[in-house]
């Protein structure tokens, strides 16, 4: 139980701080970092939760979900980062613009 | 308070120093380098919580194959100037709020629970694999899987949609300047083979010991890259009709697979007498499709005209 | 017991050398000596901790796995280490 509440409660840490990150930054990598913490923050928070049995093992249905969403989020990072490579050459930013609602174009 | 609580407290402070310092690191090189520190140090935090197989797949994807990607992407991108983080006190105080609410749910969850194991282990002897995240994710949650396959194969598309039009169908990733008898080109020669054997070795046990196909498969891929950097092999072009038969392959015998299931009753659903060679095959071609897929979406869309 | 005196031992030692390791990389002034630190003793270290985890395998086919990562560590180790330093040359100079 104590294993839950330790990662449990850094799983909760990490998404938060995750989430900052990624409103904080306008460097678009910066910000795939930090979605990316905000993904293994769950996955570590959802992990700690299967760990609640009461003979202590690790129940099998979480750990083979999050095997799955480690993948996945591997695939959204590719592609995001693959979208924000192409901005980079064709602007030459590593950033979205600013959001300026006279602006038309 | 035992031992063990004490090096889960000592490994969970470092776990949240590396991640600070991912956030609010002025270098985007360095953050990049802390982040995939960041991914090892979760690896030993799974294994810590039993999940050995979650632990393989953290170490080889999330800090192998995303922190060798975001490095190349660091590489291009980086423009020297560094970034802060803004001060925003609006988002910070709604940060806190969804740490404290999570923190609570946590707290307030931490009762013991069987949770699914027993289901699990009810069924196990059924599902043609002893590892039971091994049942899980090919037999139990079968769709699960072939989805993960269907999402990635999707996400490669997307990568090589992005290239511009004089470069489609042309090879992936730029010409690798390295002597053939340098450092480098020695490693690129010398790993693979003993990569390739542990990427199936990983695939083989995985139905009865932590493995299986997405940590072999990950394995197969960062070997392939290694040869691909070291300049032993070019990547393929991705108008090549092998490589899409290839990274076809996988998620269509999972499909078929299923389909064949309608025989046992419904789809996704295997025949308990032929469960575990069927899983072995579907591992087996869907780790080389996953290896290629990995890869192929680490090096990134076409940039030399075929 | 004996095998756990050993495990104890051997990991001892090879935790030494990675607080040596980490020292130099810590204290050393420039990119080279500091490689030469991390490599040199964390290297022996990873042998004398990998040594230590052998005492307590069961098998055979432990060992030789085990000994197969130190290898690996090794190789991978010695090859960074060169590009890391060739990259870190002042430009113009040769190895």
């Amino acid at each position: 139980m104590t294993q839950t509440l330790i990662f449990g409660l850094t799983g909760a840490a990490l998404i938060a701080l995750g989430f900052y990150g990624f409103v904080s930054h306008r460097h678009l990598l910066r910000q795939i970092v930090a979605f990316n913490l905000i993904g293994s923050g769950l996955f570590l928070l959802f992990g700690a939760l299967a760990r609640r049995a009461p003979d202590g093992t690790s129940d099998p249905v979480p750990q083979a979900m999050i095997i799955t969403g480690i993948v996945v989020s591997f695939a959204a990072t590719a592609l995001a980062e693959a979208i924000a490579e192409r901005l980079h050459d064709r602007t030459g930013r590593p950033s979205l613009p600013d959001l300026d609602p006279d602006d038309d174009d | 308070m035992t031992l063990g609580d004490a090096f889960d407290i000592l490994l969970c402070l470092l776990i949240l120093t590396a991640a600070a310092g991912v956030i609010g690191g002025r270098d985007l090189f360095g953050s990049v380098a802390l982040f995939i520190v960041y991914g090892l140090l979760l690896t030993i935090a799974w294994v810590r919580l039993g999940a050995v197989d979650v632990a393989l797949a953290e170490g080889a994807i999330g800090a192998g194959l995303t922190g060798v990607l975001l490095l190349g992407a660091a590489a291009k991108m980086d423009d020297g100037a560094g970034q802060r983080p803004s001060f925003r006190p609006g988002a910070l105080l709604l940060c806190a709020g969804v740490a404290g609410g999570l923190g609570w749910a946590v707290v307030s969850l931490a009762q013991p629970a069987a949770g699914l194991i027993p289901l699990v282990r009810e069924n196990l002897p059924v599902a043609g694999a002893d590892n039971p995240v091994t049942a899980v994710l090919l037999n139990f949650r079968g769709w699960d899987t072939l989805m993960e396959a269907a999402v990635l194969l999707i996400a490669l598309v997307g990568v090589w949609a992005l290239s511009p039009e004089d470069s489609w169908g042309g090879r992936s990733g730029l010409t690798q300047r390295v002597r053939v008898d340098g450092v480098l080109g020695t490693f690129g020669r010398f790993l693979p083979p003993i990569g390739f054997v542990v990427g199936v070795y990983l695939v083989w046990v995985g139905t009865s010991a932590p493995g299986g196909a997405f940590q072999g498969g990950t394995v197969v891929a960062a070997v392939w890259l290694l040869a691909i950097m070291a300049g032993v092999v070019e990547p393929p072009p991705v108008a090549s009709i092998r490589l899409r038969l290839l990274l076809m392959a996988g998620p269509a015998v999972f499909l078929a697979t299923g389909i064949w299931g309608f025989a046992a009753g419904a789809f996704m659903a295997f025949d308990p007498a032929y469960a575990k060679p069927l899983i072995l095959a579907v591992e087996l071609v869907l780790a080389l499709s996953i290896a290629a897929t990995l890869a192929l979406l680490v090096i990134g869309r076409p940039r030399r005209p075929q | 017991m004996i095998a756990d005196v050993i495990t104890v031992t051997l990991i001892s030692i090879g935790l030494f050398f990675f607080i040596a390791g980490t020292a130099g990389f810590i204290r050393f002034p420039d990119v080279h000596s500091r490689l030469h630190a991390l490599t040199k003793a964390d290297n022996l270290g990873l042998g004398f901790v990998v040594l230590g985890v052998v005492a307590q395998a069961d098998s055979g086919w432990s060992v030789l796995k085990l000994l197969l990562v130190w290898l690996l560590a090794l190789t991978a180790a010695a090859t960074t280490a060169q590009l890391i330093a060739r990259f870190a040359l002042p430009p113009g100079e040769r190895p």
